[in-house]
């Protein structure tokens, strides 16, 4: 792999940019890996990267369908914050937004992750005293957390309408939070892991899963059967329909997430703006797009577009927050198939195929968790047990009633 | 926008009703273990393809009523009512 610098750039921009190689390989694939990985999203490129360069091994493919990194990782609104209530969840997207902070030397690729900081709203009295609490729990959880009242918002967003139905209290903000760019997320993982020797293989869809008393062997696909000793799905929007292929039930509903982007103006969003009671957040992209979104649609869809009910809320809540902003055009309007867990809690680990594992049900946050979702998940398929990290994210927590109620797990009240 | 027919007051917007999930879900017994009792209440059907569900006309006659829909095309494929059996729909797969 060339190394991405100011020195090649500038390379580069002498030759017309006509030399630059591709990212990364497109092999064929072979017969048998020692770890094949479903789905080329976020998780299971980071999972294939760090178990190239952190556990060695060298026989590794990540299969996708679709084309890499073209599921939620390239849906999703780029949130990257750790500002969770329970000591589990706090203490892994807490470790994976420190690998944030440093991702982009990691894998030679801008992320643009920009700590722009993650404003949550308050709009009553009793919301404040709770979010009082919430902010107290993340600081024992050695995250930062900072109440503001609302002189100090409206400093930080001169153009908000404090006095707007349901006024605005006040709001607590972590400001190592913010976005990066996803699309960088995704080839940087792509491009380093390929670099490491694992074979990215697109347009390959997995049809089935070979299984032999109760130990899985390999997969069956569009491109023909493929042998692997240990397997691991990360496939966000198909959990339910993976897992049914193995053999077992999971506790997740499909819900359509939607998000939408105005036409570029000049900045005037300097932070990620986030109210669960009107349902509704905001940032504004480097290119100037005020980016939006809110709750999901309410029935189970795989539809992968989103409805007007809620484009209509999400639209009608920022343009009471932010009047200003009403006679902007909206540009696009999409949505991701987000697999939700009865806790909001992703799903992590074992599963009850042997050498099968799991990374699913990560709802509406799975793009903040990548790094330490795919480092945890590199460990335990080769220690064939969970990492410390994630040891109470398992599917027996169903079982055994451990569950993790994490209602910030989307920010967003759903 | 969804267009649900419903049973007693005809076809109206989704913004009138509710989702109440998956529908023909039966209660194991009271002397099932922790692994059926936690199947029951927490694993879902969640299907790509004719999901079977409750909706409630939340704004109308605020009766519940079964629907069968495709969670890829959205595509309501049968209106039932509560405690009538699941229609006989060819299973669709994508």
């Amino acid at each position: 792999m060339k190394g991405y610098s100011f020195l090649s750039l500038a390379r580069q921009a002498l030759g017309g940019h006509k030399g630059w190689p591709p990212a990364w390989r497109s092999p064929e694939p072979k017969k048998n890996y020692d770890v094949l990985i479903i789905g080329a999203g976020g998780h299971g490129l980071a999972t294939a990267y760090y178990l190239a360069k952190k556990h060695s091994v060298n026989n590794i493919a990540v299969l996708d369908k679709g084309w890499l990194g073209g599921g939620n990782t390239g849906r999703n609104t780029q949130v990257t914050r750790s500002n969770y209530f329970w000591p589990q969840s706090a203490a892994f997207f807490d470790h994976s937004l420190k690998l944030y902070e440093r991702l982009s030397h990691e894998l030679n690729f801008n992320v643009m992750l920009s700590q722009r900081g993650v404003l949550t709203l308050a709009h009553s009295v009793h919301e404040m005293e709770g979010f009082r609490r919430w902010a107290n729990a993340i600081k024992i959880n050695d995250v930062d957390a900072e109440i503001l009242t609302p002189v100090e918002v409206k400093k930080l967003v001169p153009l908000i309408n404090l006095d707007c139905r349901f006024p605005v209290h006040g709001g607590f903000i972590q400001r190592r939070g913010g976005i990066s760019r996803h699309d960088a997320v995704a080839w940087g993982y792509a491009r380093a892991a390929s670099a490491l020797g694992v074979d990215l293989i697109q347009q390959c869809e997995v049809t089935g899963f070979n299984i032999q008393s109760g130990r899985v062997t390999g997969v069956n696909t569009t491109g023909g059967t493929i042998g692997a000793d240990r397997i691991s799905f990360a496939v966000a929007g198909h959990t339910s329909h993976l897992a049914k292929m193995a053999g077992f039930r999971v506790p997740v509903t499909s819900m359509q997430l939607q998000a939408m982007v105005s036409e570029p103006i000049k900045p005037c969003l300097d932070t990620m703006l986030t109210s669960s009671v009107i349902h509704m957040y905001v940032s504004q992209s480097d290119r100037g797009e005020l980016v939006l979104g809110g709750g999901a649609d309410v029935y189970n869809s795989y539809a992968q577009r989103g409805g007007i009910p809620l484009l209509q809320e999400n639209v009608a809540a920022l343009l009471e927050l932010i009047p200003a902003f009403s006679r902007l055009r909206l540009m696009r309007q999409w949505a991701g198939t987000t697999d939700i867990t009865p806790d909001t809690t992703p799903i992590m680990g074992l599963t009850p195929v042997q050498n099968l594992y799991i990374s699913g049900g990560w709802g509406t946050g799975g793009y903040k968790a990548i790094p330490a979702g795919g480092e945890t998940m590199a460990y335990t398929i080769v220690n064939d047990q969970p990492h410390l990290l994630i040891e109470d994210f398992g599917l027996e927590r169903f079982r055994t009633g451990r569950l993790i109620d994490e209602g910030a797990a989307s920010g967003v009240a759903h | 926008m969804l267009r649900l027919s419903c049973p007693w007051c005809g076809t109206r917007d989704e913004l009138e009703f509710s989702y109440g999930g998956e529908s023909h879900v039966t209660r194991p017994t009271l002397d099932s273990d922790d692994a059926q009792w936690s199947d029951y209440l927490f694993n879902k059907e969640n299907p790509k393809g004719i999901h079977y569900e409750h909706w409630l006309h939340k704004y109308g006659c605020g009766r519940w009523f079964n629907v069968a829909r495709d969670t890829v095309t959205h595509e309501i494929h049968a209106v039932y009512e509560m405690g009538e059996p699941k229609p006989d729909l060819a299973v669709k797969d994508y």
